[in-house]
């Protein structure tokens, strides 16, 4: 299906349309429970992401990088992957994260302050979220050629926004990808802007997804709005990836609804009007129309899911906030695998300082 | 076995390939050609394209690529050519190969080796002379080793490859052919984190690594016959660094010189200083002196001599050491 989109040609793949009718040729065909759970899944990242901003303000949580407007985005990427796929997060992936299971009050915790919560849990292949752009595209490269080697099943997905196309590490990254062949699948998240920098100013190019083609691979930009299209183009990459067919690049193109991050004010560079047109095709609405048409959707099932969303949420802020704070062991002791004299007598030092309840 | 450092190198290598297949090796050239200087010479043929990858010309691309093959598992052994060609893979070494332990709490970890030749001395052209060891060692989480002879380049480097840190290996071009050493065929590890004591004396200790030592030596020979007795310690990890051997060596002798090629501010020299100062200034008779290269540009070839510290500039400084 993804070669059937040429960005090239300026061709977009889109499955849902305004009024969430999913276009027959290119449905991906998910039972009911799955679309359910398609929705469940963005309804929570999307009060996840409104709880962390609302403890933001009130000091409870440090600055991080919302994400709304990107739940179609990040749920469909990853529901279309296995537990044997690996991640390669950026800093904007919450949706992934609940959808891959990685425990909420872990994301609280780190973004709360404390590296703790950037230990995936044992099982989950997902590794820790890049903060320098675009430096984890040849990483997920090698990580899919370490696959490869150990023959291991599964691919490796790797996300990113449009600013980091621009980085040097993209471009080496994907060439490695090109030139190893490897299962990877690149996943552009295209917001718009790099902060306060459009799009325009990213590249000439008229897509981002048709870079892949300078690096001899499948490119496809799809509508970042539509779970569905999002879905179905990971799933097919995947595969395409899985099974050694190598890598793909998909651009999901989409909006970023709140500012950066909690440190920046995206009124001084865009309009209110500009932002109502995106409001429009809010990635939620639509999804709950599709749900409409199929009939499985009502407003008692909407309530069901807020309320569970409301619950998951509480209940991982709760546990966040329960944890003990980092003691100087924690910050001392994962710098080597065993601590040289030097750090243990400047821990010795840093203790002797400190009150008794810090030591 | 008489193996010159480059020989030490390769059979490092080729002799933990053939004990551990996690390990592979990765960079441009190491492949069919051997690379430039022949360090992997002969292992593609022995451990097939799989293992030793010639890469595309991207040294941030290859240090990512084997950020992630190290938490998936494997050992790599990276090579960039020069150290003069390392800083487009800075970001990676800094911000991810030194803090990924770090920032997981464990999870995962880059246990990868980074191998470069470095510094002056062979009258390279631009850009293949630069000797920046102290901006690594600036780095936590890292681990930077040069090695000053064919059975240290060896045994260090197979420490490296095992180690469960990541290694920056700085392996000291002008070194490289200059020396040749009888050196065990089979595997054996130079420890980490020890300097070595490489030449005893009583009244003053120089302090070195890589090819310095050399240097150290020439003046340490032409200080005997002025009747003065040096120590020589050779670093070996330059971090996290031995300061035990350093500082036991200066209570000893009760003078320090520290020599590297690396320009003098900020240099390692400032470091080792500071330590003795801090832990040793009861036991010093004088002043800890640098003799370093200069804070200039690294020159070309025909200007070199000027710019790389030789026996003559330490000779001075251990006499003014002595009549201070």
């Amino acid at each position: 299906m993804i070669e059937r989109f040429d960005p090239l040609k300026g061709e977009r793949l889109c499955v849902l349309d305004d009024e969430g009718r999913a276009s027959p040729g290119l449905d991906p065909g998910l039972g009911a429970a799955e679309l359910r759970t398609l929705y469940e899944r963005m309804v929570r990242t999307r009060a996840a992401d409104a709880k962390a901003l609302k403890l933001q303000r009130q000091g409870r949580l440090g600055t991080f990088a919302p994400s709304l407007g990107h739940e179609a985005a990040q749920v469909g990427l990853a529901s279309a992957m296995t537990r044997k796929d690996w991640f390669f997060p950026y800093f904007r992936d919450l949706g992934a994260y609940i959808t891959l299971g990685y425990p909420l009050a872990d994301y609280y915790h780190f973004w709360m302050g404390n590296e703790a919560g950037l230990r995936t849990p044992d099982g989950l292949n997902i590794f820790p979220i890049a903060i320098p752009v675009g430096s984890q595209v040849p990483q997920a490269v090698g990580a899919a050629i370490a696959l490869k080697y150990r023959k291991l099943p599964g691919a490796v997905v790797t996300t990113f926004g449009d600013g980091a196309t621009s980085e040097g590490d993209f471009h080496e990254g994907l060439n490695f990808a090109g030139v190893f062949r490897t299962p990877n699948v690149f996943v552009c998240v295209n917001n718009q802007f790099a902060i306060s920098v459009p799009r325009s100013r990213q590249t000439a190019a008229a897509t981002l997804a048709q870079k892949a083609v300078a690096y001899g691979f499948p490119g496809v930009q799809v509508d970042g709005n539509d779970v569905l299209a999002v879905f179905a183009a990971a799933r097919e990459a995947l595969a395409v990836a899985r099974s050694g067919g190598g890598p793909t690049l998909i651009e999901a193109y989409t909006y970023r609804m709140g500012d950066h991050t909690t440190a920046d004010d995206a009124a001084r560079y865009r309009t209110k009007e500009e932002v109502r047109e995106w409001e429009k095709r809010d990635p939620l609405a639509r999804f709950r129309l599709h749900l409409g048409t199929k009939g499985l959707w009502d407003e008692a099932f909407e309530k069901e899911v807020q309320a569970a969303a409301s619950e998951f949420v509480e209940k991982a802020v709760a546990e966040a906030e329960a944890r003990p704070p980092a003691s100087p062991e924690d910050i001392f002791a994962h710098t080597y695998a065993a601590m040289p004299p030097d750090l243990e007598a400047q821990l010795a030092e840093l203790k002797s300082s400190l009150p008794e309840g810090r030591r | 076995m008489i193996l010159n450092m480059v020989q030490a190198i390769n059979q490092a290598l080729a002799g933990e390939m053939e004990r551990d297949d996690r390990i592979v090796v990765l960079g441009e050239d190491v492949g069919r050609d051997g690379g430039v200087f022949r360090a992997t010479e002969g292992l593609i043929d022995k451990f097939g394209p799989e293992r030793v990858m010639d890469t595309p010309l991207a040294e941030s691309g290859a240090i990512g690529v084997a950020i992630g093959l190290a938490a998936l598992g494997l050992r790599p052994v990276a090579e960039i050519q020069f150290m003069g060609f390392i800083y487009p893979a800075f970001n990676q070494i800094v911000s991810h190969v030194a803090r990924l332990r770090n920032r997981t709490r464990g999870r995962f970890t880059a246990p990868l080796t980074i191998r470069t030749p470095y510094g002056a001395g062979v009258k390279a052209l631009e850009h293949h002379s630069e000797s920046t060891e102290a901006l690594f060692c600036h780095i936590p989480g890292l681990t930077v080793v040069v090695p000053s002879s064919p059975y240290d380049a060896k045994g260090l480097l197979v420490a490296a490859i095992r180690s469960d840190d990541p290694v920056l290996f700085l392996e000291p071009t002008k070194l490289y052919r200059a020396e040749k050493q009888d050196v065990p065929e089979g595997p054996y590890e130079v420890p980490l984190r020890r300097a070595a004591v490489v030449r005893e004396g009583r009244d003053l200790t120089i302090v070195a690594w890589g090819a310095m030592i050399p240097v150290a030596r020439a003046a340490a020979a032409a200080a005997e016959a002025e009747g003065v007795s040096i120590e020589i310690v050779d670093l070996r990890t330059l971090s996290p660094m031995d300061r035990e051997t350093v500082l036991a060596s200066v209570r000893k002798t009760g003078r320090a010189l520290v020599l590297h090629e690396a320009p003098k501010t900020c240099g390692l020299g400032a470091e080792i200083a500071a330590t003795i100062g801090e832990s040793a200034l009861l036991n010093l008779n004088a002043p800890v002196l640098r003799v370093t290269a200069p804070d200039i540009t690294v020159p070309l070839p025909k200007t070199e001599d000027l710019y790389y510290p030789n026996s003559d500039r330490v000779l001075r400084a251990v006499r003014k050491i002595m009549e201070y």
